[in-house]
C-alpha cells in the first residue's frame, strides 16, 4: 500500500515542545504504571453464566432484544427471529462462522420460503451497498461481546462489511457465548494486541450497543435515527 | 461559525437569556435529567473517584508528551495509507480541507458533529467554494435548517428549542406536514438525510480520541450518522483538536467510559467506532482516501501555563450540566460555541480576553463544575486565575468598578434577575454586585477579595441549594 503524506509536522510539534519547556521527545516515551486500575474490578471473578446474565439485563436497558439458545435449537430460533423481524430481505456477512454454526443452511431455507437473501461479496462492489440499503435485516457475528454495556464488537474485513450492521432497517447479531467478556477493557486489550502484533488494525471497529437513538429533541429518547431502528441478539451457548 | 456566536454585548445576551422562559425551563429540566443519569451510572461503579484519578493521570501524561504521541499517531496513519495535515490555525486547516475537496471535485459533503470544525468556521469555507455541507447530527441539522442558529450546549446543541419550533422549522424549510412528535420528527430527518448520505462524495467527522499506537480515530455517537459519513463517501476527512489523543487502546477504554457516563449517563453510547486510515484491500465500503487534520488554533499557547489542565477536557459537558449560572442564563449568553464553566475557562484562552473578559465572572465559584469533571480539571480555580489576570491587566479599579456598576444597574432594571439575587441564589449577580445586592459594597475592594479568597468546594451547601431550587420552581 502507498504510504500517506504528513505535512507541516515539525513546526507544529516544535511549538508544542517549546511551550512545554523542553526539546522534542526523540526517545520512546514509556507509559507509566497508572496508580489506579478500577476497570479490572468490574464483574471481577464472574463465571461465564453470570456474565451472560449481566449481558441480558443490560440489553433490556438499551432496548436490544436478546434470545439465548442452545446449538441444537439454533436453527429453529433463528427462523422464529427472522419471522418476528418481518422477513422480507436479508443481507449477511461473508464469514465462515455462518457455516460453522449451521446458519448457511438456515439461510438457504429462508430463501426457499421467498425471502431475498444476499451474502456480501467483495467482487460485486458497490452493488452490495445498494442491496444492504434496501434490506430489512442485516446479520453479523460478534467478535467480542461486552457484558457490562450489552455491546457487540465487530472487526471489519472484506467479507465483514461496515454496511451490514448499519444500512438495513434492523440488525441481527449472532453472539457465540464464548465471546463474552466483562467490559470494554478486555476488548481494548485484544485490539491493542492485534495492532501491536499485526502492525495493522482492522479499518473499522464498531462497538454496537443496541439500536441507534437520539435525545436531541427536548431530551426525549427517540429509538431509530440513522442506523438500524431495531437490534436483536441471538446468543448461542457454544461452551 | 467560529468560536464567537454573537456580536451583542455580554449583558444584553444575558438579559435575553434570562427573559427566555422556555429556554430556561428546558435548560433546567435538561440539567436535572442529565445530571441525574450521570449520578446513577457513576455511583453504580462504586469507585468513581478512582476512575477520575486514573483519567486525570492519563490526560496529564498525554499532554506532557503530546509531541511524541502526535508524531506516533501521524506515523501510523501514514503507514496505513492515510494523510495527516498539522494545521497551526483555522486558516491553514480550512485551506487544506478545501484543497482536498477541490481535488476530488466534490460538491456534496456530509458532516457528523464536530465542535472543532465549528471553531474554525469550516462550513463557511466550504460553502464559499460552492459546496453543499449538510450537518447530519439531528440537533445540528435542526440548527442548520433554522438559518444557522448557534448551538447552546456541547452535547445537546439544540437544547434551547422545543419540538413546536422544530416542527415549524422543518415545515418552513422542508415542507414537513406531520406532527411535532419527536419520533415523527426524527423519522423525517432519517429519510431526508439518507439521500444526502448516499449522494455525498466527502464525509467530514470530528474525533473524540485518536489512538497513537494504531493511528486510529474514535467516534462516540448514538445516532449512527458518523458511521454513515465514514461508510458511504469515498473520501473521509477527520478534524481533531490536537489534544484529543490517547497513547493506546487501553487508555481509550478509560476515557470512552468516562465520556459516555459523564455526558449522557450511558455505559457506552450506541456506537463507539474506531477507524483506521482507508478501507482495506477487498473492502467495498469505507473511504478510499483518508485525511486527518490536527488543529492547534491557539491550544499550544495554553501548554506550559497554569491553564494547561484545561486541555485535559474530553467535552462531556458534565460541568455545564451542574452549573447554576448556565441554568439561569443558557448557552447563548456565553457568546461562544463553548458555553458553561469549560467555555468560560477555554474561550478567553483561545480567543483572548478582549471579547470575553466577563465570562470568568459569570460564575458563582460554587465548585460544582470541578466536582463534576471526570478528568479533574480545577475549573473554578482556573476561573479565579482568569479573574486575577483580567483585573491585573485592566487595572483593579476601572474594570472592577465597571463590572460592578453594570451588574448593579442591570440587576435593578431586570426584576427577574434581581429577585434571583436576593433570594440567595449564588448567581453571578452576587459575585458582581455584592451579597446584599446594593452594588455599593461591591466596588473594587470587594471584587479583589473575591478574587483572592478562593472558596473551597462547597459540596454540601451547593447540593442543598440545588435541591431547593428543584422544589422552588424554575426561577
Ligand atoms: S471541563 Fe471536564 S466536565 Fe467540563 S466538558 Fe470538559 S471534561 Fe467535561
Amino acid at each position: 500500500m502507498a504510504t500517506g503524506t504528513i505535512q507541516n509536522q515539525d513546526k507544529f510539534l516544535d511549538k508544542i515542545a517549546n511551550q512545554l519547556g523542553r526539546k522534542r521527545q526523540t526517545k520512546e516515551v514509556e507509559l507509566p504504571a497508572w496508580k489506579k486500575a478500577p476497570q479490572y474490578d468490574v464483574f471481577k471473578g464472574l463465571s461465564m453464566d453470570e456474565l451472560l446474565a449481566q449481558f441480558v439485563i443490560q440489553c433490556e436497558k438499551i432496548h436490544a432484544n436478546v434470545v439465548v439458545t442452545k446449538m441444537n435449537e439454533l436453527e429453529e430460533i433463528f427462523h422464529e427471529v427472522i419471522q418476528k423481524l418481518g422477513g422480507e430481505s436479508i443481507v449477511y456477512w461473508n464469514d465462515s462462522r455462518f457455516e460453522t454454526y449451521g446458519l448457511t443452511a438456515a439461510l438457504t431455507q429462508e430463501k426457499e420460503e421467498g425471502i431475498s437473501v444476499h451474502e456480501w461479496k467483495s467482487d460485486l462492489g458497490k452493488k452490495n451497498i445498494e442491496i444492504a440499503e434496501r434490506a430489512n435485516i442485516g446479520i453479523t457475528f460478534s467478535d467480542i461481546t461486552l457484558a457490562e454495556s450489552g455491546t457487540v464488537v465487530l472487526l471489519s474485513d472484506s467479507g465483514k462489511a461496515r454496511s451490514v450492521s448499519l444500512l438495513p432497517q434492523k440488525h441481527l447479531a449472532i453472539i457465540p457465548k464464548s465471546t463474552i467478556v466483562p467490559r470494554m477493557t478486555q476488548a481494548s486489550e485484544k485490539i491493542h494486541e492485534i495492532s501491536k502484533n499485526e502492525g495493522r488494525t482492522p479499518s473499522c471497529i464498531n462497538f454496537i450497543s443496541g439500536p441507534s437513538n437520539s435525545a436531541d429533541i427536548e431530551l426525549r429518547l427517540v429509538v431509530g435515527v440513522h442506523g438500524p431502528v431495531e437490534v436483536t441478539y441471538i446468543v448461542i451457548d457454544d461452551m | 461559525m467560529g468560536v464567537k456566536i454573537s456580536n451583542e454585548k455580554f449583558f444584553d445576551r444575558v438579559d435575553k437569556g434570562i427573559k427566555d422562559t422556555f429556554m430556561r425551563k428546558a435548560v433546567s429540566e435538561a440539567q436535572s435529567r442529565l445530571e441525574g443519569r450521570k449520578i446513577e451510572v457513576t455511583e453504580e461503579l462504586g469507585n468513581w473517584e478512582d476512575w477520575r484519578d486514573l483519567s486525570e493521570e492519563i490526560r496529564q501524561h498525554t499532554l506532557e508528551n503530546l509531541d511524541y504521541y502526535l508524531e506516533q499517531f501521524a506515523r501510523n496513519v501514514a503507514k496505513q495509507g492515510g494523510h495527516v495535515f498539522f494545521a497551526g490555525n483555522a486558516e491553514e486547516a480550512n485551506d487544506y480541507i478545501t484543497s482536498v475537496v477541490k481535488k476530488k471535485n466534490a460538491k456534496n459533503i456530509v458532516k457528523s458533529k464536530s465542535m472543532v470544525t465549528e471553531e474554525i468556521g469550516m462550513n463557511e469555507a466550504l460553502e464559499e467554494i460552492g459546496c453543499n455541507v449538510v450537518e447530519s447530527d439531528l440537533g445540528e441539522w435542526i440548527l442548520q435548517l433554522d438559518d444557522h442558529d448557534p448551538p447552546s450546549h456541547i452535547v445537546v446543541p439544540a437544547l434551547h428549542k422545543n419540538k413546536e419550533q422544530i416542527r415549524e422549522t422543518f415545515n418552513k424549510k422542508r415542507q414537513y406536514d406531520k406532527t411535532s412528535d419527536p419520533d415523527e420528527l426524527a423519522k423525517f430527518a432519517r429519510q431526508e438525510l439518507r439521500k444526502d448520505f448516499l449522494a455525498a462524495e466527502v464525509g467530514i467527522t470530528g474525533c473524540n480520541f485518536a489512538v497513537a499506537e494504531s493511528g486510529s480515530v474514535s467516534l462516540v455517537t448514538n445516532e449512527g450518522n458518523a458511521r454513515l459519513a465514514t461508510t458511504l463517501p469515498e473520501t473521509q476527512i477527520t478534524v481533531m483538536g490536537m489534544e484529543r489523543i490517547v497513547p493506546t487502546w487501553k487508555e481509550l477504554d478509560i476515557l470512552v467510559t468516562m465520556l459516555c457516563r459523564s455526558a449522557v449517563g450511558q455505559k457506552l453510547t450506541s456506537y463507539i467506532t474506531g477507524l483506521t486510515a482507508t478501507k482495506e484491500q477487498g473492502d467495498v465500503d469505507g473511504p478510499e482516501e483518508f485525511h486527518v487534520v490536527i488543529v492547534d488554533n491557539g491550544r499550544s499557547k495554553i501548554l506550559g501555563t497554569k491553564f494547561q489542565s484545561a486541555l485535559q477536557c474530553i467535552r462531556c459537558a458534565a460541568c455545564i450540566n451542574v452549573c447554576p449560572v448556565y441554568r439561569h442564563v443558557g448557552g447563548h449568553s456565553y457568546g461562544s460555541i463553548y458555553p458553561g464553566p469549560i467555555g468560560a475557562v477555554l474561550t478567553p484562552l483561545l480567543e483572548g480576553y478582549e471579547d470575553y473578559k466577563e465570562l470568568p465572572f459569570a460564575s458563582s465559584l460554587c465548585a460544582a463544575c470541578t466536582d463534576a469533571c471526570p478528568v479533574k480539571i480545577p475549573l473554578h480555580e482556573q476561573l479565579v486565575e482568569h479573574r486575577r489576570i483580567i483585573v491585573e491587566q485592566e487595572g483593579k479599579s476601572s474594570f472592577g468598578e465597571k463590572l460592578a456598576m453594570k451588574g448593579y444597574a442591570f440587576g435593578a432594571s431586570t426584576p427577574s434577575l434581581y429577585q434571583m439575587g436576593i433570594k440567595g441564589a449564588p448567581t453571578f449577580i452576587n459575585t458582581i454586585a455584592g451579597k446584599d445586592g446594593d452594588g455599593k459594597g461591591a466596588g473594587p475592594i470587594k471584587l479583589w477579595t473575591d478574587i483572592r479568597n478562593l472558596p473551597k468546594s462547597t459540596g454540601q451547601s451547593f447540593r442543598k441549594w440545588y435541591n431547593n431550587r428543584e422544589k422552588g420552581g424554575n426561577d
